[in-house]
């Protein structure tokens, strides 16, 4: 991420002017003026211009792992509600496994929690797909909700914040992009302690130095704040990107 | 020229000044977006849903998202009690604020959904839609829906045959010496300065009305910047 040029601009706000910059993500040309076109935080990196939304409605792009529940069963697929504008269609051709059409309920019902990934972003609606490692439906454990905007800090710097959350409550946690993340533990203790820990994270998240309150925050939960590295592989690789494109 | 009886606001303002403004964002944590604009003693508070799918289906664009905005004054927002509901005014500032709203936002990404704006008024000193407006089009950036760029709105008028900005609910709607008074809401665009709404009703001459549109360009400037404020100084989260 370029460290060019970082503010917070309004929409109709000139970010740079001159011919040479390549307008991106919510941002506009009007003549030489490359224009903010929504709400959010310029970045400026070499001569491509973007706005990064920092408030709002969760907005899906390719490659995301977003949490959402089933809501309709259709001739061909599952509908998925995520908190989006519209809802995800995972078909069955993109679950890993054979599946009888007129037994479709048998393997995800109505109501039924999945992890997902973005596999299309268009215009009507979002197609998704759950044949990699790491996706699938989620048995047990519980969904909390954090919003989209919590999610790149939650997630940490590579996923070091993760890591220290599940270094030292034993419990799984997956963060969806679209704000939903869920824990699953041997024991509802642990996934309590983790949901009040990812809940401070989410009140604190202007902080600086959030890594090390966490820290402490957790020593006085009573765990230990060990930074083993889990033996057991992250299943959400694909969601510690922060916003990157 | 004949000064006319109002040479000096009651609350001593200037005639071109307008009353204090406070503008607030994210007053609704749980909505999509939210926002509070205060001027004087007139509250409005403004929240947006959406984008979401739209109901009744046949409401639906395939084109395009549509806006959709509902304004209300609170039963307790004047001396009289309002009766809660839509009225004919309400219904009809709904509309207006919808239209002066859809100019500048671009909801094409998002077809077949509905963005809800929600205007209520917990506090009433006249100006209630232009406070209104500068509310919604707070809480419409603040739910990072696509905008063109933002709006502002101030109430200016003509009090017997002085030209005033920002009328309070004495200018607006109790002084009737005179030739009494006229009301004019304008609509101004951020970026354009083009006029998104513009309505009228009372008796104003040619040459005093292009002067009040003036005075409301100037005014909207010093509403742009309290909004540009509330928007900028928001304390949510930086990536360091």
């Amino acid at each position: 991420m370029g460290k060019e040029k970082r503010q917070i601009v309004i929409p109709g706000e000139t970010i740079v002017s001159g011919n040479e910059f390549l307008p991106g993500d919510g941002v506009y040309r009007d003549g030489a003026d490359v224009v903010a076109g929504r709400y959010g935080i310029a970045d400026v990196t070499e001569k491509h211009v973007r706005v990064v939304p920092i408030s709002g409605a969760y907005y899906p792009r390719r490659g995301n792992t977003i949490i959402g529940t089933i809501v309709d069963i259709t001739f061909n697929g599952w509908l998925i509600d995520f908190g989006g504008a519209q809802n995800a269609f995972l078909p069955v051709s993109e679950v890993p496994r054979y599946i009888n059409k007129n037994e479709m309920r048998e393997f995800l019902d109505f109501g039924e929690s999945v992890i997902v990934k973005v596999w299309d972003v268009k215009s009507r609606g979002v197609d998704v797909s759950m044949k990699m490692r790491g996706f699938g439906k989620i048995d047990g454990g519980m969904i909390i909700s954090v919003g989209p905007h919590k999610v790149p800090r939650i997630i940490g710097k590579e996923g070091s914040m993760i890591k220290l959350i599940k270094g030292a409550t034993g419990c799984d946690v997956t963060v969806g992009q679209n704000g939903k993340v869920w824990i699953s533990g041997k024991d509802s203790d642990g996934e309590i302690a983790t949901k009040k820990i990812i809940e401070f994270i989410a009140e604190n998240i202007t902080l600086v130095g959030l890594t090390e309150k966490v820290e402490n925050f957790i020593k006085n939960m009573g765990f230990k704040s060990n930074k083993v590295e889990i033996i057991k592989e992250n299943t959400d690789e694909d969601s510690v990107e922060g916003d990157k494109e | 020229m004949d000064k006319g009886l109002y040479t000096k606001r009651e609350d001593g303002r200037k005639m071109a000044e307008v009353r204090p403004m406070n503008a607030k964002v994210g007053i609704v944590p749980s909505a999509d977006g939210s926002a509070s604009f205060e001027t004087g003693n007139t509250k409005a508070i403004a929240v947006v849903r959406g984008p979401r799918t739209l109901h009744p289906q046949h409401m639906q664009n395939a084109q395009t998202g549509i806006l959709r905005v509902s304004y209300g004054m609170m039963p307790f927002s004047v001396s009289d009690r309002i009766r809660p509901g839509p009225n004919r005014r309400s219904e009809e500032i709904s509309k207006v604020s919808e239209w002066a709203l859809s100019s500048v936002i671009d909801l094409r990404e998002f077809p077949n959904t509905v963005v809800d704006v929600f205007i209520q008024i917990p506090q009433a000193d006249a100006g209630t839609r232009v406070a209104g407006l500068n509310a919604a089009a707070l809480a419409l950036a603040h739910a990072g829906i696509p905008m063109k760029e933002m709006i502002s709105a101030i109430g200016v008028g003509k009090i017997d045959k002085t030209l005033v900005v920002d009328l309070d609910k004495y200018e607006d709607s109790e002084y009737h010496d005179g030739e009494g008074s006229t009301d004019i809401p304008v609509v101004v665009t951020s970026r354009t300065k083009e006029i998104a709404l513009l309505q009228l009703d009372g008796k104003i001459s040619i040459p005093e009305f292009k002067e009040t549109i003036e005075m409301a360009k100037k005014a909207c400037g010093d509403i742009l910047k309290v909004q540009m404020d509330a928007l900028k100084n928001v304390t949510e989260e930086q990536d360091e």
